[in-house]
């Protein structure tokens, strides 16, 4: 018998005979169940003991399946049946599976119909738990083994089970709970379909009023989202040119140093620029006192709403777009300016007939990245958004607050999603693939051409005033943490640190004392589990697009970028709507945490592994695979060890994400798992800015160590070049 | 411990391969390779002969017909599972092992014990002359003993066929032609079945027992070097395997293996060919021009265009009223200067009738 099914068949009876067969209370990782009544006790038995006990016949069909595969023994894999076989066991175990969890819940039948069709029932079933998912996982690899069986990309079993898994789990996680928001959104508040329900609430003054063109109420906040993020959009792209073009087009002596700007937005919390924007501008805000003293001017709360959430967004997101430009800038072929100039044209002309046109498909991409981040934003506007409503605060204020419309908040996550979503097809659609960037394999050893005079100088005082601009704003949150209250009494004080942070050492060794230090070590402890799953995950789709090709690969492509421009408030409520009940139940669970960040931050890992393999000459793959390798030794051993470098780099960006990010997960914490982020915001709610801005600090400083202890190391491992090996050069000398 | 040869036989019986089910890359090919020979298969790119290559190896596969390494049909099998290994282009050393451990590779994957694939993998290495390299990283070495441990790596599997993707194409002249020799010479004494793809022609004549010329999916010609050199079977071989002047001619009449064929203002007699009467193609090699200043002396009139001097040789560009022919003459000291008449008479070798494909 084929040794990889068995070892599934194994795997799969396993998680049938021994294992519990639903989730368990006391969490993932408790073993109290081997010792409190298993296997007979309801709550913890195996799936046997449950259909032995009478109460969940259901059951009895999964070992059907699961007996299945037995049959192969003794057939060879080319045999037609072998491969039938296979993905009948796979296909209709899984199948039976997934029918099965989502007709019976907690409460008995999932569906009206199905009660009427059998009328009431007392039989409930909870989440499903460790031995389901080892089943399930069994019929999914039964499955893929089976059409690798049929001859599917050469016969490849390890490739074809990495596609199905890949696509079981974007499926499970991404497109099934993005789908449970139209659902949610279809439905009124009583669980009956509805299209007029969805109408009403889709056409609510609230999202596409238009009143603020003609009286002073506020305008929908669908409007609102859209002005802001085009503002956003481009005036960052705007920014990101002028810092590109000072970057790469001038001679600027320090201009390496504005690449260390870059490394800002990835370390810091967004909403904290939100709160260094409010001691600057807001009531008591240092410039706002400032005025009022020496003009006489009245203080008023202006920058809370429209031009306070542009400012901090434009602070935010102008380091991406940046980003973005010089790749576009720096890949302009030098020769092609050289040959503008040869040709007669000066700087001017060069300038505007040849580099600009070429910047083009940058610009437009830079500005739809500022577009979606602007509309994905979440912490800005909650801490400055004022009366001025946007979608993704409205989204979360519909759940939370008194009204918690569920319906509500999925109709408003769906206009958001068709926001973002149109942005982001735009942006592969119309940018994929036309690009004017020009670096070729030959030799290019042209230089840019210097800015035209009459640009440089407007160019250089945008630059360096912005520049000026954010490093205030950084030292704002440096120093705001050291204040006893911001804009009242402006002595030093430690008192922030301490309460957020004190450590006490009393009778009973190292008492954790400060209040933040609960949230921290969640998150430092949830950040560490998702990275490496994140970079697991990224790096085995990059594989696979890379390196393979199927029927259908444009499509898995997109729907493993898709969560690049899903918004993290769109995230956080499909996960409420969709893991709140059996058959995945996992709310107030460190695992949605740890899945959430795995499936927002796979793109990071998909782009970083893709970016380096597509370096990776192929011919290695196939040297390997002619020496006789299989394709999953040839991954461990040739593939990985030369990925080291995007490895980490995948590790370190998942692992800051997962601390910086709020949006989705300031709608999945818990009393027992709360973030750091989600704890902050809790003390900006009750005006406590001091320790608000303390713990960002701390998190900052904790992010920017582990950034640059990474980027150390990678920096000094060059791919495919180790260090000579020591000679004793030294000796030789003083011997000669 | 030593390296011996499995040499096996490769047959392609009608292969297809098609690309996103458009683009036909090699249409209904079929070709026997017989064990121990090396062969060749030459021509212009996009003409399918890497396609071909791949297919063997099981990089690629076959959309119709079957592959055949030995006996064993191998049509289906993926590369990791047939008994052939391959000399890449871009020799895909793997950059994060040392020499030593890149040849070893196949043989650890294989399940042989580390230290009996050590040794032969040193005897690999001796055989490319690489002794003593082990320890290397493959960017401490040059591209030529790059190249070299390719081909060590590819040898110690003792594989039934060993192939070779453009092995020189990165390579500088010089040392391009030593390289050569060297995998002939292990070739031979070997006994290796090998297979060589290449667009260079003179690479492939110099390397090859047989060639099998290529162009738009399907083959041209096969055979020997000397077979593909005097006997071209189209005008594309003709012009592809060393230069050639296409000229038109009529053959006017058949005697025997002979034609009588009309050049211009010239007749000659040349081997037919299975050629009938009426129009003709003439293929003639450069050096198969011979020129005289004495236009007194019977041939075709014509004008010199250009002279170039290439040390060992005469390059010249000639007008007449079959076109612009391109000579190659020997003499380089009594050369003919620019604007100077002459007459063109044919040698009695490099000289044949072409069909039109």
């Amino acid at each position: 018998m084929n040794r990889t099914v068995l070892l599934w068949l194994a795997i799969g009876w396993v998680g049938f005979m021994i294992l519990p067969w639903y989730v368990i209370e006391d969490g993932f990782w408790g073993l109290q169940w081997l010792w409190d009544g298993y296997p007979f006790d309801s709550d913890y038995g195996p799936a046997w003991a449950h259909w032995l006990e009478g109460d969940k016949a259901w059951l009895a069909p999964v070992p059907l399946f699961l007996g299945l595969p037995l049959l192969t023994r003794g057939l060879l894999k080319s045999d037609a049946n072998y491969s039938k076989i296979l993905i009948f066991s796979g296909l209709g175990g899984l199948g039976y599976m997934v029918a099965q969890g989502f007709t019976v819940g907690i409460s008995g039948w999932e569906s009206t119909i199905f009660e009427a069709l059998f009328g009431p029932t007392e039989i409930r079933q909870y989440g499903l738990g460790y031995g389901a998912m080892l089943v399930a996982a069994a019929f999914l690899f039964f499955l893929t083994q089976g059409i690798a069986a049929r001859g599917a990309i050469n016969g490849d079993v390890f490739v074809v089970s990495s596609i199905g898994f890949i696509i079981a789990i974007v499926g499970a996680f991404i497109f099934f709970p993005v789908l449970q928001i139209l659902v949610s959104a279809l439905q009124d508040n009583n669980g009956a379909y509805s299209l007029g329900v969805f109408f009403t609430k889709l056409s609510d003054r609230k999202i596409w009023g238009l009143d603020c063109l003609f009286t002073t109420v506020d305008c929908g906040a669908a409007w609102n989202s859209l002005f802001l993020a085009i503002i956003v959009g481009a005036s960052t792209t705007a920014l990101g040119l002028v810092f590109a073009l000072v970057a790469t087009r001038s001679g600027f002596k320090y201009r390496k140093v504005l690449r260390a700007l870059t490394i800002l937005p990835i370390i810091t919390p967004p909403f904290v620029i939100g709160l260094s924007i409010i001691l600057l501008f807001g009531l008591s805000g240092v410039v706002t006192q400032f005025f009022a003293e020496v003009f006489g001017v009245q203080a008023t709360r202006w920058v809370y709403g429209l031009p306070g959430i542009w400012i901090a967004q434009m602070l935010a997101y102008t380091p991406i777009a940046f980003l973005v430009m010089i790749g576009v800038v720096e890949g302009i072929s030098p020769s092609m300016e050289e040959a503008a100039q040869t040709l007669r044209a000066d700087r001017w002309k060069t300038f505007t007939t040849v580099s600009l046109p070429l910047m083009r498909p940058g610009l437009a991409n830079a500005f739809l990245i500022g577009f979606i981040e602007s509309m994905a934003d979440f912490g800005n506007p909650l801490v400055l958004g004022g009366n001025f409503d946007v979608l993704s605060t409205e989204i979360f204020f519909a759940i939370v607050g008194a009204q918690n419309d569920q319906g509500m908040a999925a109709v408003l996550a769906f206009v958001l999603l068709c926001f973002t979503l149109s942005a982001f097809y735009a942006q592969r659609r119309w940018l994929g693939r036309k690009s004017y960037t020009t670096v070729t394999g030959k030799g290019d050893s042209g230089t840019h051409a210097l800015l035209p005079n009459r640009l440089r100088w407007p160019v250089y005082t945008v630059a360096f005033s912005w520049t000026g601009f954010t490093i205030v704003v950084y030292c704002m949150i440096l120093f705001g943490g050291f204040v006893k209250t911001w804009g009242l009494d402006h002595t030093f004080t430690l008192q922030h640190y301490i309460t957020a942070f004190s450590v006490t050492w009393g009778s009973e060794g190292l008492q954790w004392t400060g209040s933040a230090w609960n949230s921290f070590w969640t998150t430092i402890s949830i950040a560490t589990i998702s990275a490496p799953l994140t970079a697991a995950v990224g790096l085995l789709t990059a594989y696979i697009l890379v390196r393979q090709t199927f029927a259908g690969k444009d499509l898995f492509e997109f729907g493993t970028m898709l969560s690049f421009a899903i918004p993290g408030t769109v995230i956080g409520v499909s996960y409420i709507l969709a893991f709140n009940v059996p058959p995945i139940e996992l709310t107030g669970t460190g695992a949605i945490l740890v899945l959430c960040f795995v499936f927002r931050n796979m793109p990071v890992g998909v782009r970083a592994g893709v970016a380096a393999m597509s370096q990776l000459d192929k011919s290695l793959d196939e040297a390997s695979l002619t020496l006789g390798a299989n394709s999953w030794y040839t991954c461990r051993k040739v593939v990985l060890p030369l990925l080291r470098p995007a490895i980490i780099a995948a590790l370190v960006y998942s692992f800051v994400r997962a601390m910086t990010a709020i949006s989705a997960v300031i709608f999945l914490v818990s009393a027992e798992y709360d973030m750091a982020t989600s704890y902050i915001i809790g003390r900006v709610e009750n005006n406590d800015y001091g320790l608000a801005i303390a713990y960002c600090t701390v998190l900052i400083f904790v992010m920017l160590a582990s950034v640059l202890v990474f980027q150390g190391l990678v920096g000094e491992r060059k791919i495919g070049r180790r260090e000579p090996e020591k000679t004793d050069a030294p000796a030789q000398e003083q011997a000669a | 411990m030593s390296i011996k040869s499995k040499a096996a036989s490769v047959t392609f019986e009608n292969v297809t391969k098609i690309y996103g089910g458009s683009v036909v890359a090699v249409d209904n090919v079929s070709f026997v390779v017989d064990a121990g020979c090396l062969v060749t298969l030459l021509g212009p790119s996009g003409c399918g002969k890497t396609t071909t290559l791949r297919m063997i190896a099981g990089l690629e596969m076959a959309n119709k017909g079957r592959v055949l390494i030995g006996d064993e049909n191998v049509t289906t099998l993926p590369a990791t599972d047939r008994d052939v290994s391959m000399v890449f282009q871009s020799y895909a050393l793997f950059p994060h092992m040392n020499v030593g451990d890149n040849v070893s590779y196949g043989l650890d994957v294989s399940g042989m014990e580390k230290s009996q694939a050590r040794e032969q993998a040193i005897e690999g290495l001796k055989l490319v002359g690489l002794n003593g390299y082990e320890k290397r990283l493959p960017s401490e070495l040059s591209g030529g003993q790059q190249q070299r441990v390719a081909v060590a790596r590819a040898l110690v599997l003792e594989p039934q066929v060993l192939l070779f993707d453009e092995p020189l194409s990165n390579l500088d002249a010089k040392l391009r032609r030593q390289v050569r020799e060297e995998i002939r010479d292990i070739q031979r004494n070997l006994g290796l079945t090998a297979v060589y793809v290449t667009h260079d022609q003179e690479e492939a004549l110099a390397v090859s027992d047989r060639i099998i010329v290529m162009n738009n999916a399907v083959i041209a010609q096969e055979g020997t070097p000397r077979d593909l050199y005097e006997e071209p079977a189209d005008i594309f071989v003709a012009d592809f395997i060393g230069d050639a002047n296409l000229v038109s001619g009529e053959i006017r009449s058949l005697s025997g293996d002979l034609a009588e064929v009309k050049v211009s203002s010239m007749k000659v007699s040349l081997p037919h060919r299975n050629l009938r009467t009426g129009p003709v193609n003439i293929a003639v090699r450069p050096e198969s021009f011979l020129l005289s200043v004495d236009t007194e002396t019977p041939g075709i009139p014509g004008t010199v265009n250009k002279a170039s001097y290439l040390g060992n040789h005469m390059e010249y560009s000639v007008s007449t009223d079959l076109g612009d022919l391109f000579v190659v003459a020997p003499d380089v000291v009594n050369t003919i200067r620019p604007k100077t008449d002459v007459k063109i008479c044919l040698a009695d070798h490099g000289v044949t009738l072409v069909g039109d494909n």
